[in-house]
């Protein structure tokens, strides 16, 4: 395996993981979390949508004009949104009515748009495909973990299998909306602590930042293509 | 009428926006430190998704369910909406300054905030008819409001508190969070 190839894959999953650490695409993070398996669901989705964006951002980034960039790529990813959707309607129609609404909205994650800007729109197909797994991955990640913490406080179990004694009785709280705040808001404080220790500055307001020049990066460069 | 009502209520406060859908919540964390902009983002999204769910519910029902096109309403939408957007921020500038000088900046934000498109959305899979649909959009843009401007207040006064070292930032927002969406649960009776 290049070396080329394993610098981007490696990068997403952690040095950059796209949620705990870019703090991007925080709805879907918070929404379907509500167990292990509809976070890794929602993760591989997200996932398949990022490779396919890429490969083919990637591919058209010389045909398509600079002005008019970003309504391409979001007709782009709306496209194979729809495609995905379309399948997991028909094939997996468990995740696809766990998942609901969740699964259009994975137009406007921050995450595809971000990388189809910041990664594709300037690289080969092959390692836009690997920015994308690598990327993908650590948001599934993420997602999944978030899963695991609330399915276990919330009903003493991972991916539906009972962990917990069954005499544990799961604090509803942490399935429901409040509990995904909590979680999030102490995976984020645990990851201060490390880097307060490690001596290096504390992403204070990340999410902020982080959402702030993705909607920058994305919205006034639509502005300005479609004011063209 | 009454259906209106409970669309309503059930939109703005039983499911909020942001404190059980999570739509919008970038805005809602990143835009919340002051109670004024706080204010102005609110005023803006209740503008955008009040216009864009009448725009949207029409499209579907007049162009896209005719055609049989429905599935394709992902990526009309998204289109729709930041067209819509650019115009309405076009139309503002030229036509009520003082209302732009006070929402312009929040505009171009807007197009990627998931509520816009997520309102889009529900409206068709609830099977909502046009003045449903406004009424929808503009209950849940009204919620988010709410829902902002209580958050900012919150974090002005959190800013004299003595916040431990490792849950200054975010994390303590979004624990503010959560407990405005256990309190937002009290609601949950009204229908």
């Amino acid at each position: 395996m290049n070396n080329k190839y394993m610098k981007p894959l490696i990068n997403g999953l952690l040095k950059e993981n796209p949620t705990f650490v870019l703090m991007l695409g925080m709805c879907p993070t918070l929404a379907v979390t509500t167990s292990a398996m509809n976070g890794l669901g929602m993760g591989l989705t997200t996932t398949v949508v990022l490779i396919m964006s890429n490969l083919i951002i990637s591919l058209l980034r010389k045909v398509i004009p600079d002005k008019v960039r970003i309504p391409a790529y979001i007709v782009i990813i709306a496209s194979f949104v729809t495609v995905v959707e379309l399948l997991l309607e028909g094939f997996i129609p468990a995740l696809y009515s766990a998942l609901g609404i969740y699964i259009p909205l994975i137009v406007v994650n921050c995450i595809i748009l971000g990388r189809a800007e910041s990664f594709a729109s300037k690289n080969g197909p092959i390692e836009s495909i690997f920015d994308g797994i690598g990327m993908g991955l650590g948001f599934t990640l993420g997602l999944t973990s978030i899963g695991m913490v609330r399915e276990i406080l919330g009903a003493g179990q991972i991916f539906g299998l009972q962990i917990l004694p069954a005499s544990y009785e799961g604090i509803t709280i942490f399935i429901l909306a409040p509990g995904a705040f909590f979680v999030l808001a102490a995976l984020t404080a645990v990851q201060n602590k490390v880097r307060n220790k490690k001596g290096t500055k504390a992403p204070v307001s990340r999410c902020g930042e982080g959402c702030a020049s993705c909607q920058n990066a994305g919205c006034t460069g639509k502005i300005e293509g479609e004011a063209k | 009428m009454t259906e209106l009502i409970l669309i309503a209520i059930g939109a703005a406060l039983v499911n909020n926006v942001v404190l059980s859908q999570f739509l919008g919540l970038c805005p809602f964390l990143g835009v919340s430190k002051k109670i004024e902009t706080a204010a102005g983002m609110g005023g803006a999204i209740i503008f955008v998704i009040t216009i864009s769910s009448a725009i949207t519910s029409l499209i579907y029902t007049f162009i896209l369910e005719k055609t049989g096109l429905t599935y394709l309403k992902t990526i009309v939408f998204i289109l729709v909406i930041a067209a819509l957007v650019q115009f309405v921020e076009m139309f503002l500038k030229k036509a009520m300054p003082a209302l732009y000088q006070s929402l312009g900046v929040y505009l171009p934000l807007i197009t990627t905030n998931c509520a816009v498109l997520g309102i889009a959305i529900t409206n068709v899979q609830k099977g909502y008819n046009f003045v449903e649909s406004v009424v929808n959009g503009l209950a849940t843009a009204v919620g988010f409001t709410i829902a902002i401007v209580i958050l900012a207040g919150l974090r002005e006064r959190m800013e004299y508190n003595d916040v431990p070292e490792s849950f200054q930032g975010m994390p303590i927002v979004l624990i503010t969070s959560g407990l405005m969406a256990i309190a937002f649960f009290g609601f949950s009776g009204l229908i």
